[in-house]
């Protein structure tokens, strides 16, 4: 792959709309050329930036109404009790099939978060861009977040159960900007994303290995938790259970 | 009389909750095309009212593009109007001429440092700023979230070339950003 070809194929890249042998070819490309890759790191950044930028106008009230108004209403009654039977029916079977279709995409939505998560995993380890903010302190940590993302994201220390806070970056999953935290044990790193939506609202963690990597996910407070690492199940457990015990200590104080 | 009332109601109320919902959507476009607030109201209602109208010939699939398409000519139908006003031509289709002019080193290999937080304003300002073409570009892809080939749906032009404006649209915001940051 030449230059002039990757320069525009790293956009498809970014908004994932590239199959994945073509991804691997940019992706392949990048890891060779500098120039490239420095390219592909920016329009990353200025994606991300974009997405965090809250862009979108809300329709104005009165203009929502003067559109409900100018249709026919419902308030007709002549042939409404005539009707009712068939509408009630037909209802009920629309609404079974959204049902039907809501766990179908739900589904393939949580493959793809699963699929996101691993992919921006490796990005981190990868490209040299594992922390935005490199602080082991989680008072530096925790507020670099702010007005980067609209959520306060739990940052705990938990050096004294032998995890090292390294820092923080913001990352992209879904669509949608995630806050990432980082921790280290020995030589593994674990990203802990944190996002809201990011997958169903868990009652309990669920613990999974998915491409040889190991994923814990949980929910709390009404954000989704999603820590993945390399390291050996039983320790990411152990990264996790500390994680939620130290998280609701420090907020029952 | 009564029959066909029995009808529109039917439909007005399955018109209603298919299109509503992205009311937001199509008003956020609006907004970017025609970078200003009464008009985007008045194109976002004529948009509603076309829709309602062609209902019937909405094939199912994603609505969320099809009212984009229906915006985007109410916008165009817009653009024609000014342009004979003001006797200048503004419209969708000559932007890849005009951008050459204004933003002739959008090109260049953007620095690599991450960018400063701009405030929403800001960043409103700096994509009302692009050429059409490549505004509605963005603004489909980065904010009505419409993959490549819904974009080259409503915008009517084959997949490679949203590619190839979404590329040169991030290009100039790029640079853009920067210039403000150092202004700032």
């Amino acid at each position: 792959m030449t230059c002039d070809e990757a320069e525009v194929m790293l956009h498809a890249l970014i908004d994932d709309e590239l199959d994945a042998g073509h991804a691997r070819d940019v992706e392949g490309h990048a890891a060779q050329c500098a120039r490239c890759a420095s390219q592909l790191a920016a329009y990353r950044d200025l994606r991300r930036s974009l997405q965090g930028g809250n862009l979108r106008f809300s329709a104005p009230e009165s203009l929502r109404r003067s559109i409900d108004r100018a249709m026919p209403s419902a308030a007709m009654t002549s042939r409404r009790t005539l009707l009712k039977g068939f509408a009630a029916g037909s209802l009920l079977s629309a609404a079974a099939a959204a049902s039907v279709a809501l766990v179908i995409v739900r589904e393939d939505r949580d493959k793809r978060i699963l699929g996101e998560a691993i992919s921006a995993h490796l990005r981190s380890l990868q490209a040299d861009h594992l922390t935005d903010v490199l602080s082991t302190d989680q008072h530096t940590v925790k507020p670099w977040f702010n007005g980067r993302i609209d959520l306060a994201p739990p940052v705990v220390d938990l050096t004294g159960q032998g995890f090292t806070l390294v820092g923080g970056r913001l990352d992209f999953i879904d669509g949608k900007p995630v806050a990432a935290i980082v921790y280290r044990r020995r030589v593994h790193v674990i990203n802990l994303f944190v996002a809201q939506g990011l997958g169903p609202a868990l009652p309990s963690p669920r613990m999974e290995t998915i491409q040889g990597f190991n994923v814990r996910r949980w929910s709390e407070q009404g954000l989704n938790l999603l820590a993945i690492s390399d390291l050996n199940s039983e320790e990411l457990e152990e990264f996790g259970t500390k994680f939620e015990q130290v998280s609701l200590t420090v907020r029952t104080g | 009389m009564a029959y066909e009332g029995g009808g529109d109601r039917g439909k007005a109320e399955r018109f209603r909750s298919a299109a509503l919902p992205y009311l937001d959507d199509v008003y956020t476009l609006a907004r970017y095309l025609l970078r200003n607030t009464a008009d985007a109201e008045d194109a976002a209602q004529e948009c509603y009212l076309r829709a309602f109208r062609h209902f019937e010939t909405f094939r199912g699939g994603p609505i969320k593009p099809w009212l984009l398409a229906i915006l985007r000519n109410v916008c165009r139908a817009e653009y024609a109007r000014r342009g004979a006003v003001a006797g200048i031509l503004d419209n969708f289709d000559d932007a890849e001429e005009v951008a050459d002019g204004l933003w002739n080193d959008a090109g260049q290999s953007p620095e690599t440092e991450t960018l400063q937080r701009l405030d929403s304003e800001a960043m409103q300002r700096m994509i009302a700023k692009l050429p059409n073409a490549f505004r509605e570009a963005i603004v489909l892809r980065e904010i009505n979230d419409l993959s490549y080939r819904e974009i080259a749906d409503v915008t009517g032009v084959p997949v490679g070339t949203v590619m190839s404006r979404l590329a040169r649209a991030r290009a100039m915001l790029r640079a853009a950003w920067i210039a403000e940051e150092e202004r700032s």
